[in-house]
């Protein structure tokens, strides 16, 4: 694609070249609708090829269709540049060094005024420029490790990921925040949980819901979080830190291995499954909700595993689903299979033939609950008890997708399945629990009066 | 005391020249649409009470040249906390910018569009949602969400055009409930609701013409029967210049009769501030000679009597002065009708640095009963400050008191440009006072949560078909039919105005008679309580049906409108063939017009109070039975003999 004619397809493409004119061309355009005047600008790729973009001087952007333009004619061209302001960020001898990540994902960006197109913000003169306050917690470096959508990351990123959290540690950081798209983050934040052990400082992974181009973005407030995190808490896990209410007012600190996206859009929408949260960070202080969490050391003594078997896959049962579905794994050559099962575990007896295939063909069967919440208990209904002469193993609580992640890493060390048994049933860190506390479970029901009256007192 | 302009009601076309008064509008006008413009809530569930509430804070972005604009530095030196209150009926998760947008209102898109072709915009091909920023919190999100969907417009208005820029789609923002210190709180039902931007071109030269632009404008979106009326739903904001002077915008203009005394005033204090400024140049101060300098003066002030100082020691706050070197005497220079230049320091501290008790500052020009002479020259003193300058005193927690030092300095300094860009906002004394640092250009970009919008021709076209008459040109066409003056306009912006035409050719009708009862009858009604709403159009064509037929009917339209709200069943024609008996004939009439006259002679002396009376009772007694017409024309023959 031309730069000069950017996201343009015929016709209008053709009219542009036509008239002599490309992108930011001040013009003058004679239409049937009337005369408009403006800058041309880039058109978004997923737009039709119908419309020609323009800026009016007044600020606002309009399309115009190219059947009602007569003639277009340019006035000036100028092209702009976008930068993102720099200011050094400040050294100070006395301030922990703290070592940021980037993976991708909007935790810190800038939006092109005029195109929309949002730019990264990343190095520390670009961070401090936009949130000087991080400045009073630590000095900052940052390592762009790639730039990829969220729901893009896999294997290969997380290994890399994984390798330079290792050399970070190995060089002696304070601790590591690591920038990443919302969507799979929990996925990202399990299978680090698993392939960098014995942490001697805190790795924070950290975004937003609102981008940080936004008044009300959470980037900021989250950034910082997360920051004062590494620097300061004495938390030696992998976690995710991310806005505890809709409000403005803390973030929350969740296990790697126990948290979980639940809102496919508000900003509180990680929460701890199975358990309750860490701590709580705001920009004062960090108060831990709990004392059985790995502590800070001041040894480099980490342990990096990044094996990975890449096929191992999630089913996630439902009524009336037929053997097809497990065979088509078998067939292609599956290694493991997790399955998200209904109530304590369960799939239905027609499904039986293709586990008992699976079984024969040494092929990792495990089973979580889609309800999220609670244990897998294969011994209480006869189902159970069938299916785990089937071979599947329940999973006791791991979460589906951290079952997914733990399996494939297993599956990527060794074949034996009663050393893959062993692996995927001691808990590494927090992924499987001896108890549920009974204050961890409250999804709260909207509507009823002591919900709302929780509403009404507390702005959360 | 120095020479400003003549008083409001002197002021003349002539002297508004010869200042160079421009004056433009910008109007904000509520939709009628059920649901808000980018999510599903219903709209216009105006409530007090709320379910929750929600905190957030607004974060400056930084603009393209890595500086924050005007208003975002002010925004930011504020730091204020925002409480939402939110009612579940009226706000969803949108509107808390918990959930990216839906697709816009279509039928908020199609009354936007049928309005832009009323106003002769060109209608732009494809609508890109823009955002635009408002810091101050009144939209959660940060920015409102906003789209272009016409550009250079225009009415007639007297022998010439009002150009209009653009017309936009947009969003409602939030309602202030307060704003004391660092919280601001808003109610949140008005949010998201949709309404239209119309912006004129600052072509109006009078005060007067303004509002009357503004009325013309009104009666045109009024007239689509598309739009919200009552309190709050039309809103306009006045942008201000005199020649020298600035272009000053003044918002929240809830009522059109005030605006010619808000422009009044607004013409006054640029050209006030221009005199200010060639006083201040005349002294020798220019903005690289300015000079001012601050001190805590907390110890010196710690025995005052002066309530609000004493209070202040009282809070452990701390007291500051400025001296602003030569200014004596501009501090009370008057700005606008019963206001002093002072008073633009004032604003600034309230609204910058948070210190919304009031007086928040304190100058050496008061003429009020203050803090005594000594303190004064011992503060003097501490400040080397000479009988050429002027003091102002500023108290408050340190951190806003420091913004509040800094801040009256700019403000002092600005006087030296001249008139600052602001954003004022309207009072109810027809004067008005800051609000907020103009916001920058940069302020403008593009929303990505949703894509561009094509409208079709085939759209246009079928919204052309629904855009009504101008209200110009019907009032020419009902001036010709011989309606009254004072009906043209309600008529002509009401959106029955073609119905009125319609029933008016179909049923023969005059015109006056039946704009009568369309328009001037239903208030009547309306006030004594009666459901005028039962009257839809089709009962409507029913009783001009039957009165059509039935002429002698239209005497007594009152009483059977009576009786059709009462009755179970609403039908015109029934109600009439009830009432329908044969025509009263003449020698019954006679008598009894005999026998009421009677009576009147005895009751009234003078002839016109006899005549009503008379009629009265006739129509009362014959309701029906006789045409009004013919029985006065009866009643005027019978007592004309009589005397
Ligand atoms: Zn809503």
């Amino acid at each position: 694609m031309e730069e000069a004619y950017k996201g343009y397809r015929d016709p209008a493409l053709a009219v542009l070249k036509e008239n002599k004119v490309r992108v930011w061309s001040d013009v003058e355009m004679d239409t049937s609708r009337g005369n408009f005047k403006g800058i041309i600008l880039p058109r978004s790729e997923t737009a039709d090829e119908r419309h020609i973009v323009l800026k009016l001087h007044n600020g606002y952007n309009i399309g115009v269709a190219v059947h009602t333009i007569r003639q277009i004619r340019e006035i000036s061209y100028k092209k702009a540049e976008y930068k993102i302001p720099e200011k050094e960020f400040p050294y100070d001898p006395k301030k922990p060094n703290v070592k940021l990540l980037g993976t991708g994902g909007t935790i810190a960006s800038r939006l092109d005024y005029r195109t929309g197109a949002v730019i990264p913000a990343f190095s520390p003169g670009e961070l401090y420029g936009s949130v000087p306050e991080l400045a009073d917690i630590c000095n900052l470096e940052t390592e762009k490790l790639y730039g990829v959508f969220s729901e893009n990351m896999g294997p290969e990123q997380w290994i890399a990921t994984a390798e330079a959290i290792g050399r970070e540690i190995e060089k002696g950081v304070q601790g590591i925040v690591i920038g990443h798209g919302t969507d799979v983050m929990h996925h990202t934040a399990a299978i680090l949980s698993f392939m960098v052990q014995n942490s001697p400082v805190p790795i924070v992974m950290v975004g937003s819901q609102r981008s940080s181009d936004r008044p009300s973005s959470d980037a900021a407030l989250n950034l910082i979080h997360a920051v004062k995190t590494t620097a300061e808490s004495d938390i030696a896990e992998t976690l995710v830190c991310m806005f505890g209410p809709t409000s403005d007012q803390y973030g929350i600190l969740h296990r790697g291995t126990r948290v979980r996206k639940m809102h496919s859009s508000y900003r509180s929408t990680f929460r701890t499954i199975g358990d309750i949260p860490l701590a709580l960070v705001d920009r004062e202080k960090i108060t831990p909700l709990r004392s059985d969490y790995k502590r800070r050391r001041d040894d480099r003594d980490v342990i990096i595993n990044t094996a990975f078997e890449e096929k191992v896959s999630i089913v996630y049962y439902y009524p009336n689903m037929k053997p097809d579905i497990i065979d088509s794994l078998i067939d292609n050559g599956y290694r493991g299979i997790v399955i998200a099962g209904t109530g304590l575990g369960h799939v239905n007896k027609p499904v039986y033939p293709a586990l008992k295939r699976a079984q024969e063909k040494g092929i990792a069967v495990y089973m979580t609950v889609q309800t999220l919440w609670g244990y897998v208990q294969m011994y209480v209904y006869e189902t159970g008890r069938e299916l785990q002469q089937l071979g599947v193993v329940p999973a006791a609580n791991m979460l589906p997708e951290v079952a997914y992640v733990k399996l494939a890493w297993a599956l990527g060390q060794t074949d034996d399945l009663a050393r893959v048994k062993e692996i995927m049933l001691t808990p590494i860190a927090g992924e499987i629990t001896e108890r549920e506390p009974y204050n961890g479970y409250l999804i709260y029901q909207g509507g009823i009066p002591e919900v709302e009256a929780f509403l009404r007192k507390i702005k959360r | 005391m120095p020479v400003l302009l003549k008083p409001f009601e002197e002021m003349t076309g002539d002297d508004y020249a010869q200042i160079g008064l421009k004056a433009g509008l910008e109007i904000h006008q509520q939709l009628l649409t059920e649901k808000k413009l980018f999510c599903r809530c219903p709209a216009a569930r105006y409530t007090e009470e709320y379910d929750a509430e929600i905190l957030r804070h607004m974060r400056p972005t930084l603009s393209e040249l890595g500086e924050y604009d005007g208003t975002a530095l002010m925004e930011f030196k504020t730091k204020k906390e925002i409480i939402y209150q939110i009612n579940h009926e009226s706000v969803c998760t949108y509107e808390m910018d918990d959930t990216p947008p839906f697709e816009i209102n279509p039928q908020a898109l199609d009354i936007a569009l049928e309005i832009a072709m009323l106003m002769n915009y060109k209608l732009v091909s494809e609508i890109h949602i823009a955002r635009k920023q408002y810091l101050d919190g009144s939209i959660p999100t940060g920015f409102q969400r906003t789209t272009i969907v016409g550009i250079d417009g225009w009415i007639p208005y007297k022998d010439r055009k009002i150009g209009l820029i653009q017309l936009g789609l947009e969003e409602d923002a939030c309602r202030e409930v307060s704003d004391v210190g660092h919280l601001r709180t808003y109610r949140t039902d008005r949010l998201g609701m949709p309404l239209i931007e119309t912006v004129t071109r600052p072509e109006m030269r009078t005060p007067q013409e303004v509002a009357e632009v503004a009325n013309i404008l009104r009666w045109l979106v009024r007239s689509t029967g598309k739009v919200r009326t009552g309190i709050g739903a039309a809103r306009q904001d006045v942008n201000v210049s005199i020649t020298g002077g600035t272009r000053i915008e003044i918002k929240g203009v809830h009522r059109i009769p005030l605006i010619p005394r808000l422009i009044y005033n607004e013409a006054l204090r640029q050209y006030a501030l221009l005199q200010i400024r060639s006083e201040l140049h005349k002294r020798g101060i220019t903005e690289q000679t300015f000079r001012a300098e601050s001190a805590d003066v907390s110890p010196l002030v710690y025995n005052s009597e002066w309530e609000p100082i004493r209070q202040a020691v009282a809070r452990k706050e701390k007291v500051f002065a400025v001296n602003l070197k030569g200014y004596r005497g501009i501090l009370s220079h008057p700005t606008q009708t019963g206001k002093v230049f002072s008073k633009e320091i004032s604003d600034r501290v309230r609204v910058i640095a948070c210190l919304t008790r009031l007086p928040n500052i304190l100058t050496s020009e008061s003429t009020e009963e203050t803090i005594d002479t000594y303190t004064w020259s011992k503060i003097r003193k501490t400040l080397k400050a000479t009988a050429r300058d002027a003091l102002i005193l500023v108290w408050g927690n340190e951190r806003d008191v420091q913004t509040a030092v800094q801040e009256i300095i700019i403000r002092a300094q600005e006087a030296l440009v001249g008139v600052p860009s602001e954003t004022r906002q309207a009072l109810a004394d027809g004067t008005n006072g800051f609000e907020r640092i103009l916001p920058g250009p940069d302020r403008m970009y593009p929303d990505t949560d949703l894509p561009p919008l094509e409208i079709t021709e085939e759209r246009i076209e079928r919204l052309r078909k629904n855009v009504p008459q101008p209200v110009w040109e019907r009032i020419e066409k009902y001036k010709k039919m011989g309606l009254p003056e004072h009906v043209l306009i309600p008529i002509a912006a009401s959106p029955l105005a073609p119905f009125f035409e319609k029933v008016c050719e179909d049923y023969m009708l005059s015109p006056k008679r039946a704009a009568n009862l369309l328009f001037e009858k239903t208030k009547y009604w309306r006030r004594r309580g009666w459901p005028v709403k039962r009257i839809g159009q089709e009962e409507w064509r029913q009783l001009f049906a039957e009165l059509s037929a039935n002429p002698r009917f239209w005497s007594c339209v009152d009483a059977l409108a009576e009786e059709f709200f009462t009755a179970p069943q609403a039908d015109w024609t029934a109600l009439i063939n009830k009432h329908k008996k044969t025509a009263a004939d003449e020698a019954t009439l006679q008598s009894a017009l005999q026998a009421v006259a009677g009576e009147a002679q005895k009751r009234f002396t003078d002839s016109d109070k006899r005549h009503r009376y008379i009629m009265g009772k006739m129509m009362e007694q014959f309701r029906g039975q006789v045409e009004g017409g013919k029985l006065n024309e009866m009643v005027k023959k019978y007592t004309e003999k009589d005397e």
